[in-house]
């Protein structure tokens, strides 16, 4: 074993009792691979600024920190305690997990008929078994990325949603993570899996939320199957505490025609990591990726996405709008991997960013490439401050210049969220971004 | 209504209008010709408010108060309407948002009732009825992916909504196919009346075959060399403004 460096010493021993905890609660069948991820684990720790995925992004004050397991003792939550996460008009199944572990009292996950399945992933663990086999941890590459080992390793909870052939969902189906104050820092390592047969379709919602102010680190992992002509969207939503760290990897794998939308919206926490990463593995699949994220203070959000077009005749679109205020710092990275056989690749990038102060900051880094040559790729990106034309002309039009300028840059996060189809969500996100507008309430107002 | 003496403009180091008068009253359609760089833009952008022009002599006076001192929103709530040359795309915003605010906006200066949803949404679509718009514009982002007709379009339909009392097309009329350019002329001269001035700011005579002017000046390198009736755009048109930028010093110097 290469040498281990303290930061990850505390993982490991961590690892010991968990995994004796683990094995008697009847999820043997989990020890190889949890085994595997954490010796990897070892072997990886946590990413520098060396490794040049991670240029841009220093997660010493993660590797460094100490944070205890959340351990069973579950924080007692009432209903009216996550009223205020409540989404105005939203039906559908909703899972809430309270410092990672499945609230049931919270939950209301519904009964879906024709073998659906809407679950904890702690419960399909033992009951779904033959399911998850055959996905888990298949996609969620452990081998190449520390973060995602280390949460292979501990993953004991999450949301689990099965969609059987040829059914339909149309109530989005939400997962809630809330964060409570605890008596020392908490990591948690939440494992979201979702599966789509063939000709299918579904609409998953990720939110990450807190409480109060408090300091946690949040390791996801969502893995996510699209089977033969299913269509999926995806929505994460991320409000964590201003101090929370957040490191999450959406692996999703499409099959042949299927078409998949992954909506992003970064809000909160102080050190942000949003991996995407689809591989588009049959031919004609489509997939969207769009995203926004507004950050100020010292906030730090990075966006690494990795598109995969592994197949021929597949489109993918990728928008990404930031807004930079204070003296926030934001990343965006887009690659886009064109393998050999995948030709009549369609693949478009578009970054445009914000800044709203001197001292805020973005790095945006496109990276193609392109193993096959019969293909369309583009990307751009922009980065300013407010156009001063755009401005005049609302003004021109009898609109205070403040209230010009909160419109504009409501306007800048808005072409985001209309590319959101789930309308509910869709005016919850509309408020959240106005809430944090300077000004916000000028555009309310108007 | 309107009275701008001894106007000079600066952009950068680049002096653009050089001693413009011209005198606009209520009722009136006036019309300002010049070739291209002459200064007809940097006038109507003036007028609004545009800040990246420096005025450095004369005044403006708009109903007897002193315009420049306004800013373009306190211009606008007070009557000013200029129609853009370039409208601007405002990617996120949707029609009906941008609208509502302006419209809000200067009913509220004119110490009038703010409009609620339903209230504007009725006054709205009267309004495109009368110059053909579709809803659906309401729901589009302001002037994006819109055609250059379309967007002209729209800057006369924000005209009818908000009701000004002095309306300045800046070079409404250009890269309007003659289809287009007859439904802008009949939305702007539905808006005529003895309240209300209008200052048509063109290159070309053809606009003006639409919407009659009262009145006609040329405007030549940032002055008015000549100020004249309808048929002085006829004898433009006829003989090119290169004759009368010859003859511009004999010309009167654009009072009436």
């Amino acid at each position: 074993m290469v040498a281990v460096t303290p930061a990850t010493d505390r993982y490991l021993e961590n690892f010991d009792r968990f995994a004796r905890v683990a094995a008697d609660s009847g999820q043997e069948w989990l020890r190889p691979v949890r085994q595997a991820a954490i010796a990897r684990f070892a072997e990886l720790g946590f990413p520098t600024i060396r490794d040049e995925d991670w240029r841009f992004t220093n997660v010493a004050p993660i590797a460094q920190a100490s944070f205890a397991r959340a351990n069973g003792s579950r924080t007692e939550l009432s209903p009216r305690d996550i009223d205020q996460f409540a989404v105005p008009g939203l039906v559908g199944p909703q899972l809430v997990f309270v410092n990672g572990r499945y609230a049931p009292r919270l939950s209301s996950p519904g009964s879906l008929s024709d073998g659906a399945t809407v679950s904890s992933l702690a419960q399909a663990f033992t009951d779904a078994r033959t399911v998850l086999e055959p996905h888990l941890a298949r996609y969620a590459d452990y081998a190449r990325d520390g973060f995602t080992a280390l949460n292979t390793a501990f993953m004991e909870d999450g949301g689990f949603v099965y969609v059987p052939r040829g059914r339909v969902i149309e109530a989005p189906i939400r997962l809630l993570y809330v964060s409570t104050e605890t008596a020392d820092p908490i990591v948690t390592h939440p494992r979201n899996v979702i599966v789509l047969e063939e000709d299918s379709q579904a609409v998953i919602v990720e939110e990450y939320v807190a409480l109060g102010a408090e300091v946690y680190f949040s390791n996801v992992v969502t893995e996510v199957v699209v089977g033969q002509n299913s269509v999926l969207s995806h929505y994460l939503i991320e409000r964590d505490s201003e101090q929370a760290f957040n490191v999450s990897t959406l692996r999703v794998q499409q099959g042949r025609s299927s078409n998949v939308a992954s909506h992003t919206v970064l809000l909160g926490g102080a050190l942000v990591r949003n991996n995407v990463h689809p591989v588009m593995a049959g031919e004609g699949s489509e997939c969207l990726i769009n995203g926004l994220f507004m950050a100020t203070g010292r906030q730090h959000m990075d966006n690494f996405m990795r598109v995969e077009h592994a197949s021929p005749h597949c489109d993918s679109r990728q928008f990404y709008n930031g807004i930079l205020d204070g003296r926030s710092h934001g990343v965006f990275s887009g690659r886009i991997i064109v393998h050999k056989d995948a030709q009549k690749t369609d693949a478009k990038q578009t970054n445009k960013n914000l800044l709203l102060s001197e001292e805020a900051q973005i790095d945006s880094k496109p990276q193609l490439e392109i193993y096959a040559d019969d293909v369309k790729c583009t990307h751009g990106a922009t980065i300013g401050q407010m156009d001063e034309g755009a401005i005049f002309y609302l003004r021109s039009r009898g609109i205070a210049e403040d209230a010009a300028r909160a419109l504009l840059l409501f306007g800048f996060a808005n072409e985001s969220l209309e590319r959101m189809k789930v309308g509910p969500i869709r005016k919850y996100l509309e408020a959240l971004v106005t809430q944090w507008l300077p000004q916000g309430k000028l555009v309310e107002e108007s | 209504m309107l009275e701008i003496k001894n106007l000079y403009v600066k952009a950068g180091n680049h002096e653009i209008l050089k001693g413009v008068h011209l005198k606009v009253n209520a009722g009136e359609v006036h019309s300002i010709m010049g070739p291209n760089g002459s200064g007809k833009s940097t006038l109507a952008q003036v007028l609004a408010g545009r800040e990246t022009y420096e005025v450095t002599r004369g005044e403006v006076l708009y109903e007897g108060k002193n315009l420049l001192e306004m800013a373009p929103e306190e211009r606008a709530c007070e009557g000013v309407f200029m129609a853009f040359q370039y409208p601007v795309e405002i990617p996120g915003v949707s029609s009906a948002q941008f609208l509502k605010a302006a419209l809000n906006a200067i009913r509220r200066a004119r110490g009038l009732e703010e409009l609620d949803a339903m209230e504007f949404l009725a006054l709205v679509k009267q309004k495109f009825k009368v110059l053909g718009v579709d809803e659906k514009l309401l729901h589009r982002s302001v002037n994006e992916g819109f055609s250059g007709g379309e967007k002209k379009r729209n800057e006369i339909f924000q005209m009818a909504l908000l009701e000004p009392r002095l309306c300045i097309l800046d070079e409404t009329d250009s890269g309007l196919d003659i289809d287009a350019l007859k439904i802008v002329a009949s939305g702007v001269n539905g808006l005529r009346s003895p309240g209300r001035a209008i200052l048509v700011i063109t290159h070309y005579q053809r606009l003006l075959n639409y919407i009659i002017p009262d009145y006609v000046h040329v405007l030549v390198e940032g002055r008015i060399v000549r100020s004249g009736g309808k048929e002085l755009a006829l004898e433009l048109e006829e003989k090119g403004y290169a004759l009368i930028e010859g003859g511009a010093g004999a010309a009167a110097p654009g009072r009436r």
